[in-house]
């Protein structure tokens, strides 16, 4: 992968793999059965819905593909997955359609 | 539900889990597909999955590395994607705390969405199962997603080499990203969240490493939290929380 070195590539997934494991193990392992406060629970419940859409905003947006140019193909994908996402309720065929869609559109522009 | 045995109870975990194979399948072999596509080695993704088995946060994780972010930003963003499973950690504890730590160890180690949702719900439904059945409950539905999760990603990391990296499939990160995201937006407070980490990613866009995905990323919590105590009781407390 360019700009990284095993060694780097290496770190990241111990690091990450045992960051992962202790937030998974945290009440289970340590801290036991205490409920946590409503507050914070409220916060966590939306830690996808609000990190991933913040991730691919300038991915989609600005794709380094076309060098960050706003791009049809890149921006039409982005909504079919999305909208097949949202009405059909099935990732997986989100991610295909969009991607169908992407590498459609891709040939053609 | 009748008598049980804790060999019964694994058996039924698997089979309740079963469906799910259509989402740890998939999307095990787009991230070995995407991984490979980005440049990563056959052992480098497998290291991912098998280590880490967290999509969302492996994804993450290699968009962060395709924009050449920091070490220390594509840590603390892949990190903070996999913070809601502290919720299921606590929720669990609450059923599995008596038993044996390396027994919890395990179960921390294969607690992902569908393991911890399927279980849940099983034990809030029957609450006369024993510690043993229920643990054996979990690890029957960790058969149909942990296994598979990983030979999904070995198969599409062979496949990922084998497609030309001209196709520009490293798109497929955001696509699936998207794709995650969509069906969760069930409740005003989640799209509140979505739109508004969004907005921010677009504010913060300017910010040189990454910095922006934060901020946005924490904002964005606060908006959703706040839309859902305004609202009320418009959301269905978590699976397993008391209520």
């Amino acid at each position: 992968m360019t700009g990284w070195s095993s060694g780097q590539i290496w770190l990241i997934i111990a690091v990450l793999g045992a960051l992962t494991f202790i937030i998974r193990f945290s009440f289970l392992g340590l801290i036991g059965d205490r409920q946590l406060p409503d507050w914070l629970l409220r916060h966590l419940r939306y830690t996808p819905v609000a990190i991933l859409p913040a991730l691919v905003t300038p991915a989609i947006l600005w794709p380094e593909a076309t060098g960050g140019q706003i791009s049809a193909p890149h921006l039409l994908a982005a909504a079919v997955a999305l909208g097949v996402g949202y009405w059909r309720s099935n990732a997986a065929l989100a991610a295909g359609a969009g991607m169908a869609v992407f590498l459609i559109l891709r040939s053609v522009f | 539900m009748a008598t049980q045995t804790p060999r019964a109870a694994f058996w039924r975990g698997l089979r309740d889990c079963a469906p799910f194979v259509l989402v740890a399948g998939p999307f095990g072999a787009l991230f070995g597909v995407v991984g490979t596509e980005a440049g990563l080695n056959l052992t480098e993704v497998m290291g991912f999955s098998i280590v880490v088995i967290a999509g969302a946060s492996q994804f993450a994780a290699l968009q962060l590395m395709l924009d050449q972010a920091p070490t220390i930003i594509v840590l603390m963003s892949a990190v903070a994607v996999n913070l809601r499973m502290a919720m299921y950690s606590a929720s669990l504890a609450a059923h599995l705390g008596p038993a044996p730590l390396w027994q919890r160890a395990l179960v921390a180690y294969m607690n992902v969405d569908q393991t911890y949702a399927v279980s849940v719900l099983e034990y809030e439904a029957n609450p006369a199962l024993t510690l043993p059945e229920k643990m054996a409950y979990f690890f029957g539905t960790c058969v149909p997603i942990v296994p598979v999760w990983c030979i999904a990603t070995y198969v599409g990391a062979l496949v990922g080499e084998a497609v030309p990296s001209e196709w520009g499939l490293e798109f497929m990160v955001p696509i699936a990203f998207l794709s995650m995201v969509a069906p969760a937006l069930r409740t005003m407070a989640h799209v509140a969240a979505a739109i508004a980490a969004v907005v921010l990613a677009i504010a913060f866009a300017g910010l040189p490493f990454n910095l922006g995905l934060m901020p946005a990323g924490i904002g964005a919590m606060i908006v959703g939290a706040e839309v859902e105590r305004r609202m009320g009781k418009s959301f269905p407390p978590p699976p397993g929380s008391r209520k």
